[in-house]
This record gives structure tokens, C-alpha cells and sequence, in this order.
């Protein structure tokens, strides 16, 4: 266990400590310092930017917090993107929020915007015009984006949430410990892939099994992975299936760095991340088909709505769910269907057609929040379907459903039917 | 100290927040995301929850370590807010997480809930339903848990 206090701060950042930057820089360094004593950080480091999802309305405590800082003239030094918040601002009537919860998380909102915040309200800022250059230390929030932006792009983060994100922000630093620090990003462990099918790995419906599977194995541990393809240049498949890898292990453990052997910046070579003492296990077929089941808790086949878009849907996402609507029937009548999106991906969907494609097959898309934080489900809905690992999480115990987990292809084919469908041949 | 039997024992530890409670001791044996995984009155809730159904409000809540999404700050701050909070939290490894919960609302409702780092051993000692006291100095400097061992 670290011991004595070596906490080391710059003449800067005593006097920010001292309120000689108002009382507001003070509040966020006392956060600041706090953590890092309780780290046993030796000094702090500066911020290229931050990633805020203290804008998602959880109560009281939050709002007058945020409301405290707005009130004290705070501004952030540094560029800080907003995660959802609990409304969707451009289509309000999706949201059936209870009228104090819609009217505080529209404050909470707001005060972060007065705060000098970019308001994209996305999950997943890193396809949101978000990208930290790897190498970088930044403060993100929000697991899955944690994640995304240690494992997929590189940059340094550390497991922030909500206060402390904003704190960063406001004070452009954050202590010098956990992520940041060379040391805690090798691989304690290795789950090798290389016995399980290739026709498994191409399907998408792999690899947030594969994210429950690491979750599982790896609790908070960083872990290298080997035997799995990608490669992060072609066109936005192997990073969404990341995207999608990195939630579900973000949800079912507390993963927030995890190394693909020759895809992920950090691990051209296994060599290259391995811990010394690291143990390797190994992983097959079966053993993602059990995660798979972990992550379906219906036991029929009946359907009433399928929920994707948790982190939210990119546009190469949109593009392959276009490419499924193509020709074929609209969705059942029975069967709602949500796609959640940024407002950045939404226009874009929108200039390739790919919005009008999901809405005239009958689904509804929205922005700046999520399914399964904020009601937006029908008061009937006992069963969803859901590509996403995260959401199947999650979902039973916020919303009190059952999920099913499915691939894209499954999921379309199952909003058409009117009951679940799933290929089980893939499983062996 | 052998510590088994009627006699409590003082563990010494390291402090991640400071405060002063009283509890009965509740372990946790799983990772306990608190957002998602705690209702707004304290009751666990995580359907992959061994415990779930247990109330962890006013309780000294023993686990190795926080889990899952990084909205769980929120979720301690408003349980601290509303008294449901647990009256301590004792965890092997540092969860910066929870930590925050109890900074922030230590600024804003000026409460003091102990945050205690115990060695692996020290934790696996303490067992569900004895109480204990737990005292927390500001960060880094020691804490102590007074209870009755195994």
C-alpha cells in the first residue's frame, strides 16, 4: 500500500489550491488533491481534454454541484466533451421522463454547457469528432469511452467519473497515477482466441462475448488478447467491434485498458504489453457461447422491442443496418425499434440516407441520451433485443426486462418476424 | 494479534477519505457497481449480484473493490445525500471512484464518510453482522477499524 504523503504540487498548483483562481479552480483542485492523496500520486499532470458524464441526471447531489461551480464563475480550461444526459434534446416527445426528473436533468444539462462544456451528450465521443492523439494524457468518464480511448486510440486516461471529469476540466489537471503511469499499462494476463473459428470471430455478435468473457476474467486488470484479426484501418469494422468489445468488458468487470496483439496501438508485438508473471488462458468457442448466454436472460422467443446503439451507433454502424433494411420488409408492428446516436452521427445518417432508411422500416432514432438510462420504452415491454453487450447489462436491473443478445443481421431479422431469431449453427 | 473469538481487534489501515462511523459490517463478496447495481434506498439491485436484496444503507460495507460504470460516484454522493449511504466503506484496493462520492459530498452537505484501504488479510477477517467503529484521518495519513475478527 502507498504510505506517507509525497503529493508534489507546482507553485501553479498550490496557488490554484489557495483560491489566488477563485474559489471555484479551489473546489476542483481539493477533488484533484483528494484523489491523489488517496492514490498515492507523487505529483499531478497536465490535461489535453476531458470527457464529462456528470451531465446524466442521478439526483439532487449532482445538479447542486454543478449548479455550485456555475455559481462560482468556473470555466473549463480545457476542451470538454459532454457524454448523454437524461433528455433528448432534438426529438423531446421519445422521452417519458417524470416531470422533476426532465426538468433537473435539463438544468444539469444546461449548467454543464455553462460551464464552457461542448454539448455533443454522446457515449461515445470518439466517434463524435473526439480523438485524443496516442501518447496523450486526457480525463475521460464514462466506461465504455474510458476504455475506448486507453485501449483503441492510445491516449492515457484513468477510471474518472462524475464530478471529478468536470474537476478536470476546470482545473486542467489530474493526479499523476493509475492509467497515466507506463507501469499499470501491461497485461497481467493473456486470453489467447487462436482455437476459436474465424467464421465466429467475423460475426459481430462475437465480440461482446468476448468483452463479457475479459470482464470476467480480468475484473479491473489490464489484458492482452491474442488470436483475435482486425485492423483499425478498414473503414470503422474492427473499431466498432472494439467499441462494442470495450463496453461489455467495461460493465461485466471494470476493464479500462485492454491490448489486441497486432491491432491495438499499444501491442504491435505480445512482447511489447506483457507483465512480467503474466498467466495465459485459454479461450474457446464455448466458453463465448456461455457469455453469450449470460447476456440473454429470456427463456421464449417472444419479442416486443429491439434497442441498439449503446455506445451510441456510429456511422459505419448506420451503414451496415442500411445495408440490412436494403430490399426487405419493414419491421413487425409488434416489434419497437430504437437506435440510439449522437446528434454528429444523426446528421451525418442523415446526408447518406441511412436515417430515412431505419424510419421508413419503422424505427425511431434518438440522440443525446440512451435506452436504458431515461424511459424511453413502452410501459409494456417485457422482452428487447440488443447487439450490445452493455445495454443486455444493464438493461434487467434498470428497466426490470428480459434481453436477448444478438448480432446486427439478428437482431434486424428478429424486429421483422416479430420474435427473436438467432443463428446457433455459428456456436458449434 | 490473533484477534479470533469475543475480543475485537484494532486493524490499522490506510485512509482514502476521512470520517468516524459506527456499523454493523457487511461483506460484499463480489464487486458491487453502486450505479445500477443500488437503489435509491440502498438496496443492491445488480441481478449478477450474489447479495442481491441486502440493504448496504447505514451498514460497514467490507468489498475488494468498486465495479463498473463510472457513474457510481453519483449514485454514493446522492445515497450519502438522502441517508442511504453506507456508514463506511472498508476495500482492499483504492476505488478513486467511490472516493469522489465521498469528497464531493463532503464540499457540498459537509459530510465525513469513512473511506478505509485494508490489506487482503485484514478484510478477510472481518465477517457479516459483528459491528465495528471506524475512524479515518485525511488522506494519506492511518485509519483503524475496531471489530471483532476471525
Amino acid at each position: 500500500m502507498p504510505g506517507d504523503d509525497h503529493l508534489f504540487l507546482t507553485a501553479e498548483e498550490e496557488s490554484m489550491l489557495a483560491g489566488e483562481q477563485g474559489p471555484a479552480t479551489a473546489m476542483c483542485m481539493r477533488l484533484i488533491v483528494g484523489v491523489a492523496r488517496a492514490n498515492g500520486a507523487e505529483r499531478l499532470v497536465p490535461i489535453e481534454s476531458a470527457h464529462a458524464d456528470g451531465c446524466l441526471y442521478h439526483g439532487m447531489a449532482g445538479l447542486e454541484f454543478t449548479e455550485r461551480l456555475v455559481s462560482l464563475g468556473a470555466r473549463v480550461r480545457v476542451r470538454t466533451t459532454l457524454n448523454v444526459g437524461s433528455l433528448d434534446l432534438l426529438h423531446p416527445g421519445l422521452v417519458r421522463a417524470d416531470p422533476e426528473v426532465a426538468e433537473n436533468g435539463r438544468r444539469l444539462m444546461d449548467a454543464h454547457v455553462a460551464l464552457g462544456c461542448e454539448p455533443i451528450w454522446s457515449c461515445a465521443p470518439y466517434q463524435a469528432g473526439h480523438r485524443p492523439a496516442a501518447g496523450s494524457h486526457v480525463a475521460w468518464a464514462e466506461s465504455n469511452a474510458i476504455a475506448f480511448v486507453n485501449s483503441v486510440l492510445g491516449a492515457r486516461t484513468d477510471r474518472y467519473g462524475d464530478f471529478i471529469d468536470i474537476a478536470a476540466g476546470i482545473a486542467g489537471r489530474v493526479p499523476y497515477s493509475g492509467l497515466h503511469l507506463q507501469r499499470n499499462r501491461t497485461a497481467a494476463l493473456v486470453l489467447d482466441f487462436s482455437a476459436v473459428p474465424a467464421a465466429l470471430l467475423d460475426d459481430d455478435v462475437a465480440w461482446p462475448a468476448i468483452g463479457a468473457l475479459l470482464g470476467e476474467f480480468a475484473g479491473t486488470r489490464v489484458a492482452a488478447l491474442t488470436g483475435l484479426p482486425g485492423d483499425l484501418n478498414d473503414g470503422g469494422i474492427t473499431e466498432d467491434r472494439l467499441k462494442a468489445l470495450g463496453a461489455t468488458a467495461a460493465s461485466a468487470g471494470g476493464v479500462a485498458l485492454f491490448h489486441i496483439v497486432g491491432v491495438t496501438p499499444e501491442a504491435p508485438t505480445l512482447d511489447a504489453v506483457l507483465a512480467p508473471g503474466a498467466t495465459t488462458v485459454p479461450v474457446t468457442a464455448h466458453d463465448l457461447r456461455r457469455a453469450r448466454d449470460r447476456l440473454s436472460s429470456a427463456a421464449t422467443t417472444s419479442l416486443d422491442a429491439v434497442s441498439l446503439g449503446t455506445p451510441h451507433f456510429s456511422l459505419s454502424e448506420f451503414a451496415a443496418l442500411a445495408r440490412e433494411l436494403r430490399d426487405g420488409p419493414s419491421f413487425s408492428p409488434s416489434v419497437d425499434v430504437f437506435v440510439s446516436t449522437s446528434r454528429a452521427v444523426l446528421a451525418e445518417a442523415q446526408a447518406h440516407g441511412y436515417a430515412d432508411a431505419v424510419r421508413d422500416a419503422g424505427g425511431r432514432i434518438i440522440t443525446d441520451t440512451c435506452t436504458y438510462v431515461t424511459p424511453v420504452l413502452s410501459d409494456g415491454i417485457r422482452t428487447v433485443m440488443t447487439n450490445s453487450g452493455k445495454w443486455a447489462w444493464y438493461a434487467p436491473a434498470n428497466l426490470g426486462i428480459d434481453t436477448v443478445l444478438g448480432s446486427l443481421a439478428e437482431c434486424v431479422a428478429s424486429a421483422r418476424a416479430g420474435k427473436v431469431v438467432r443463428d446457433e449453427r455459428l456456436w458449434g | 494479534m490473533s484477534g479470533s473469538g469475543d475480543k475485537p481487534v484494532t486493524l490499522s489501515g490506510r485512509s482514502l477519505h476521512p470520517g468516524a462511523a459506527d456499523g454493523v459490517v457487511l461483506v460484499l463478496d463480489e464487486p458491487l457497481s453502486f450505479w445500477g447495481g443500488v437503489d435509491a434506498r440502498g438496496v443492491v439491485v445488480d441481478a449478477h449480484h450474489p447479495q442481491r436484496g441486502v440493504t448496504v444503507a447505514g451498514q460497514v460495507l467490507t468489498m475488494q473493490t468498486g465495479r463498473g460504470s463510472s457513474s457510481s460516484t453519483a449514485v454514493l454522493a446522492e445515497l450519502i445525500r438522502s441517508g442511504h449511504a453506507p456508514a463506511a466503506l472498508l476495500l482492499a484496493e483504492c476505488d478513486a471512484i467511490l472516493v469522489i462520492g465521498a469528497l464531493v459530498a463532503a464540499e457540498i452537505y459537509g459530510t465525513s464518510l469513512p473511506i478505509v484501504q485494508l490489506t487482503d488479510d485484514d478484510l478477510a477477517r472481518l465477517h457479516t453482522g459483528t459491528p465495528a467503529a471506524v475512524l479515518a484521518h485525511t488522506a494519506p495519513r492511518p485509519a483503524t477499524v475496531i471489530a471483532k475478527t476471525r
